[in-house]
C-alpha cells in the first residue's frame, strides 16, 4: 500500500469536484421556496436603543417577516456562553455578559445585530432592512485596551467597573524574582499584537429549515464543528433537546477558527424559518463580515527576559492584556490562557511570572484563530530573545543555541505548564541554520548594502501544544457487498481529510483510498464529534480510525477462522487478506464482509455485521515545533520589505501526506506573514467605528507579497497516539510572526531602530527610519 | 426587468433579469452554475473570475445586462471529471488548493495568464495573480501549478 498509504504524497481525492466547479458549498444548495434574510446592525459602537419602527419595512415589497430584539426577548431565547470561566482582580468569578442573538436595549459594537428582515429575494430583504428604523441614543465608546483601562473610561458593561473582566496570575512570582535578582542583563520589550480577521474567502453562510410536523430544525451552514454548533444553538439559544436540530456542514471555503462556533445569524435563520414557514438563507457580504465576524488576537504584552553573563536564560516575566471585544464568545477567553506554556519555548528557562488581564471594549468580539494564543506567546519569547541578543551583542541564533533543551533531556518538564514528550530541537535548529545558510548572511547583507538596501535575518523556534480536545469517534463499516465507508465527527475545509484519513485506513486495511467512501459534516449521519480545530483532527480522529481498523482486523480474524476452519491464532492478516498458514487458504476483507452479513452462516456468538465504531481518547496533547528563518531586504527610500528567503525545519511527527503537510505549513506561514507585514483590523479611536471594512482597506497578502518557502520535515513521532502524528495545521503560523519581525528589526538595527510593531508596513518602517535618523542627528 | 441573451459554456441562454442583477448572480442563480463564487463585494478577491469573450473578467464587476450578446465560459465549461483541462490537472497535481473556494477563479485567471504569456516566470505569474486572493495556500503551489500547466 506504499503507493497511497501513510507517507505517500498522494494528490487529493477531493480535488476533482473543486477544480471542475462541482464543489457543494452552502450557498450552492438548491432549495425551493427559499426566503432570504438580511440583518439590521448597529451603526454605533455604543448606544441605547429607545425604540424600533418596523412598519415601513413590513410594508415593503417582498418582505415576509421583520423581527427585532424585542421579539427575540419575548421568545425567551438564551445566549452564548464562554467555555472558560476565570476570576476578576477581586478573585470573584468573572462577569459573563448576556450574549443574545438580537439586542433590544443596548448595542455594544458597530455591527451588533438588532433586527432581521426576511423577504422573497435577497434584494428585497436588503431594501427592507434599509427601512427598519431604530431610535438610538449614542453613548461614548472605547476600542483599544489603553482607553478601556484609563481612569473614567466609558463602561462597556455597567457590571464591570473598569472594563477588566479577568485578572489572573500564573507561574511562580517568588522564584522568578529571585532569578531576576541574579541576572547580568534584563531585556525589556512592549509588544502590541495586532487584531486580524480570519477572512476565509467563503463568507459565513447559513440556511435554516423548520419541520412543524417533527418540530425539528435543520441548519445547512459553513461550520467547522457541526455538533458544537448544534449543541450551542439547541441547548443555549433555543433550549431544546439536541435531537431537535440537525446541522449539515457541506464543503466549507476556509475557516481558520472563524467558523468554529456559532454566530447569532445561524440561530436567526432557524428562528426565521419557523416564523415564516419557509427555508431561510443568509449569506454574509464581505463588508458585513468585517463588522460582524468575530475577530482575533489583539493584545498587549510587556515582556522581560533575565539572562546571566553568558546569555543563559534565568527567567521571564509577562504582563499580557487581552482585548475581548464587546462580548465573551465561546473561545475568546481561551486565547489568553490555553497557550501560555509556549512562553518557555524550546529553552531551558524554568522561571515564569505571568499576569494576564482581559478587558471589554466596544469592538467586534474576539474568538480563536489559527494558533489561538500560541502565535502571541511565541512572539513574546522569540522577539525578546532577539532584543536581548542585540543588547548583549550575541548572535541571536547563537543565543538560542546556548539555551536549547538538549535532545538527551527529552522528556523535559519546562516547570511551567508543559512537559515536552518528544522533539529534537538541536537537529531542528541545525537543519534550519543549514537550509538558510545562516553563516553566509553577512556576505549577503554586504551585497544588499552595496545596492543601497538593508538586509536582515530573523529566527524563531516555535513550539506549540496541539490536539487539546482529546476525544473523537470514528467508524469503519463494510456494506453487504464488501465496500467500505468511513465516518468521522471532524470536518474538512481545506485540511485534506478526505485524502489523508483514507491513507490511514489504506495503510491499515490494504484498501485503495478511491474505493472508500467518507462521511462527515452531518450531525444525523456521524457519531458525536468535536469538529476541526486546534490541529486535532489527525491526532484524534486519525487515531480513532486506527483503533477501528484494529478492531476490524480482530473481528475479521475471528470470522476468517470460522470460515477457514482453523484456530484464530492460525490466521494472519496482511494487505487486506486473511490467510492461514496451516492450509494456505485465504479470504479478503470483502469476503469477510459478505459472510458477516449472512445470518444463516454466521455463528451466533459472533453476531452479524462488519462495522466498528471507536471513541478514542488520547493520553495528552502533542508538541509540534519548528525552527523558522526569514530573510528580508528593505528599501530605505520607501520602507518596502521584500521577503527574500523563508525556511522552516519542522517536526509535526509522522507525516501522513507530505504534499498536504507542506501545504498546511506554507499556508500557515502566509497568514503569519500577512499579520506581520500588512493585515490589521483598525477601529477609530474616538468613535470605535471600523476603518478596515473591506479588502480595499484590510490588506490581505497577495501572490506577489509572498515568497517561495522551503520546508523540511523531520519526523519525531509523538509517543501518545498510535499514528505518532503531531498537529500540522497551526504550527507553522505560530513561528512566522516573530521570524518576520525579527528579520525586519535586524535589517533596521544598524540605523538605530530597536523594534517595529506589526504590521510592518512601508509607512511604518519609513517613519521608524526617519525617526532614527533624526535622533542620531540630534 | 431586462431581457438578456448570451452564450454560456457553448449553450445559448436567454432570461429576464432585474436591472441590478450582477453577472455572477445571473450565472449562479439563474443558470445554477455555482462553480463561480462570491468572496467579496468590492471586486478584490477574484473568486468570481470567468472568461468573457475569451478574457478573464470578474463577474461581480458587471451587470448581467452588460454581457448581453457575449460569449462566456465558466469553470464548468473548462473541463470535467475525466476530461480535465491541463490547468485543472496541474492544480490537483501540485496541491494548489485546500478549501477550494478561490480555486475556480484561480484556474480561470491561470488560463488567462497563459493566453497572454507563453512561458511566464514565477515573478510574472505572481504579478498577474494580483486580482485573486487565496487564504489557504500561501500561493506557492498555485504559482507552481500555473508554471507546470505552461510547460505541459
Amino acid at each position: 500500500m506504499d503507493e497511497f498509504g501513510i507517507g505517500a504524497p498522494l494528490p487529493r481525492l477531493e480535488d476533482v469536484r473543486f477544480i471542475t466547479g462541482r464543489g457543494r458549498y452552502t450557498d450552492d444548495i438548491p432549495m425551493s421556496g427559499l426566503a432570504f434574510m438580511e440583518v439590521v446592525r448597529s451603526p454605533y459602537a455604543s448606544a441605547r436603543i429607545k425604540g424600533f419602527d418596523i412598519s415601513a419595512a413590513q410594508a415593503a415589497p417582498g418582505v415576509l417577516l421583520v423581527l427585532t430584539g424585542e421579539d427575540a426577548r419575548a421568545e425567551g431565547f438564551g445566549g452564548y456562553t464562554s467555555k472558560m470561566r476565570k476570576t476578576n482582580r477581586q478573585g470573584e468569578p468573572n462577569f459573563e455578559p448576556p450574549f443574545r442573538i438580537l439586542e433590544a436595549e443596548r448595542v455594544r459594537f458597530v455591527g451588533d445585530p438588532v433586527a432581521i428582515v426576511v423577504a422573497t429575494s435577497a434584494e428585497a430583504a436588503r431594501d427592507g432592512a434599509d427601512l427598519v428604523l431604530v431610535d438610538y441614543e449614542e453613548l461614548p465608546a472605547i476600542s483599544d485596551i489603553k482607553a478601556a483601562l484609563a481612569k473614567g473610561a466609558p463602561l462597556v458593561w455597567d457590571e464591570v467597573p473598569n472594563n477588566e473582566c479577568v485578572f489572573v496570575e500564573l507561574g511562580d512570582r517568588k522564584a522568578t524574582a529571585a532569578a531576576f535578582a541574579q541576572a547580568a542583563h534584563v531585556a525589556k520589550g512592549e509588544f502590541a499584537i495586532s487584531r486580524v480577521a480570519h477572512a476565509s474567502i467563503e463568507p459565513r453562510v447559513g440556511i435554516g429549515l423548520y419541520d412543524p410536523v417533527e418540530d425539528r430544525y435543520t441548519l445547512h451552514a459553513a461550520v467547522q464543528a457541526p455538533h458544537t454548533t448544534r449543541n450551542e444553538i439547541a441547548t443555549r439559544i433555543f433550549r431544546i433537546p439536541e435531537n431537535k436540530l440537525r446541522v449539515i456542514s457541506p464543503d466549507v471555503g476556509g475557516a481558520f477558527g472563524g467558523k468554529g462556533y456559532s454566530h447569532p445569524e445561524l440561530a436567526l435563520v432557524l428562528w426565521a424559518a419557523r416564523k415564516c414557514d419557509r427555508p431561510v438563507k443568509w449569506v454574509c457580504t464581505r463588508s458585513e463580515a468585517f463588522l460582524a465576524d468575530f475577530q482575533a488576537r489583539d493584545n498587549l504584552a510587556q515582556v522581560e527576559l533575565a539572562l546571566d553573563a553568558n546569555g543563559k536564560f534565568l527567567g521571564v516575566k509577562v504582563k499580557n492584556v487581552l482585548n475581548l471585544g464587546a462580548y465573551l464568545t465561546n473561545a475568546g477567553l481561551q486565547c489568553g490562557f490555553h497557550h501560555v506554556g509556549s512562553i518557555c519555548g524550546v529553552y531551558t528557562n524554568r522561571n515564569v511570572d505571568w499576569e494576564v488581564s482581559a478587558v471589554f471594549t466596544n469592538t467586534t468580539p474576539i474568538i480563536a484563530m489559527r494558533g489561538a494564543g500560541r502565535p502571541e506567546t511565541t512572539f513574546m519569547i522569540e522577539r525578546i530573545i532577539d532584543i536581548a541578543a542585540a543588547e548583549m551583542s550575541i548572535d541571536p541564533a547563537e543565543l538560542r543555541r546556548r539555551n536549547l533543551i538538549p535532545t538527551a533531556a527529552i522528556p523535559y518538564d519546562t516547570g511551567f505548564v508543559h512537559t515536552y514528550d518528544s522533539g529534537d530541537f538541536e537537529k531542528g535548529f541545525d537543519t534550519a541554520m543549514r537550509m538558510a545558510d545562516w553563516a553566509g548572511f553577512p556576505e549577503r547583507r554586504a551585497r544588499s548594502q552595496a545596492r543601497g538596501k538593508l538586509r536582515g535575518i530573523g529566527m524563531a523556534y516555535a513550539i506549540e501544544s496541539a490536539a487539546g480536545v482529546r476525544d473523537e469517534t470514528a467508524e469503519i463499516r463494510f456494506d453487504t457487498s464488501g465496500a467500505v465507508t468511513i465516518v468521522v465527527g471532524t470536518h474538512s475545509h481545506g485540511q485534506s481529510h478526505e485524502t489523508t484519513f483514507r491513507q490511514v485506513v489504506a495503510s491499515m486495511l490494504g484498501i485503495a483510498p478511491k474505493d472508500m467512501r467518507m462521511i462527515y459534516g452531518d450531525t444525523d449521519l456521524t457519531p458525536f464529534g468535536r469538529g476541526t480545530g486546534a490541529s486535532r483532527s489527525m491526532t484524534v480522529a486519525g487515531s480513532a480510525l486506527v483503533c477501528a481498523a484494529e478492531r476490524i482486523i480482530a473481528r475479521g480474524k475471528q470470522i476468517a477462522a470460522h470460515m477457514l476452519e482453523v484456530e484464530e491464532s492460525d490466521i494472519a492478516f496482511d494487505a487486506g487478506v486473511f490467510t492461514t498458514r496451516a492450509t494456505n487458504r485465504s479470504v479478503d476483507l470483502a469476503g469477510i464482509a459478505r459472510f458477516a452479513h449472512d445470518f444463516r452462516q454466521m455463528p451466533a456468538h459472533l453476531g452479524v455485521g462488519f462495522a466498528e465504531r471507536v471513541a478514542f481518547v488520547s493520553d495528552g496533547i502533542n508538541f509540534p515545533n519548528g525552527c523558522h528563518v526569514c530573510e528580508v531586504e528593505i528599501d530605505p527610500a520607501t520602507g518596502e520589505t521584500s521577503i527574500v528567503g523563508y525556511w522552516l525545519s519542522e517536526d509535526v511527527g509522522v507525516v501522513i501526506n507530505p504534499l498536504v503537510v507542506k501545504g498546511q505549513a506554507v499556508g500557515g506561514i502566509a497568514q503569519g506573514i500577512g499579520q506581520a507585514l500588512c493585515e490589521k483590523i483598525v477601529f477609530d479611536g474616538e468613535s470605535a467605528q471600523l476603518l478596515t471594512g473591506s479588502f480595499m482597506d484590510y490588506c490581505m497578502p497577495r501572490a506577489k507579497d509572498l515568497p517561495a518557502i522551503e520546508i523540511k520535515s523531520q519526523e519525531v513521532p509523538a509517543p501518545n497516539n498510535p499514528l505518532g502524528v503531531k498537529g500540522a495545521g497551526e504550527s507553522a503560523l505560530v513561528g512566522a510572526l516573530p521570524a518576520v519581525i525579527n528579520a525586519i528589526c535586524d535589517a533596521l538595527r544598524p540605523l538605530g531602530v530597536k523594534h517595529i510593531e506589526m504590521p510592518a508596513t512601508p509607512a511604518r518602517i519609513w517613519e521608524a527610519i526617519e525617526q532614527a535618523r533624526r535622533a542620531k542627528a540630534a | 426587468m431586462t431581457s438578456v441573451s448570451m452564450r454560456v459554456n457553448g449553450a445559448d441562454v436567454r432570461a429576464d433579469v432585474e436591472d441590478r442583477t450582477l453577472l455572477v448572480h445571473f450565472l449562479r442563480e439563474h443558470l445554477r452554475l455555482t462553480g463561480t463564487h462570491v468572496g467579496c463585494d468590492t471586486s478584490q478577491c477574484g473568486a468570481c473570475t470567468i472568461h468573457l469573450n475569451g478574457e478573464a473578467v470578474k463577474s461581480c464587476t458587471m451587470f448581467a445586462a452588460q454581457a448581453d450578446g457575449d460569449e462566456i465560459v465558466t469553470i464548468e465549461g473548462v473541463g470535467e471529471p475525466g476530461r480535465l483541462h491541463s490547468m485543472q490537472a496541474a492544480f490537483q497535481q501540485h496541491h494548489a488548493l485546500q478549501c477550494g473556494f478561490c480555486t475556480p477563479g484561480m484556474i480561470m485567471a491561470g488560463i488567462d495568464i497563459l493566453r497572454r504569456h507563453k512561458s511566464p516566470d514565477e515573478e510574472t505569474i505572481r504579478e498577474e495573480l494580483e486580482g485573486n486572493l487565496c487564504r489557504c495556500t500561501g500561493y506557492v503551489n498555485i504559482v507552481k501549478a500555473i508554471k507546470a500547466a505552461a510547460e505541459s
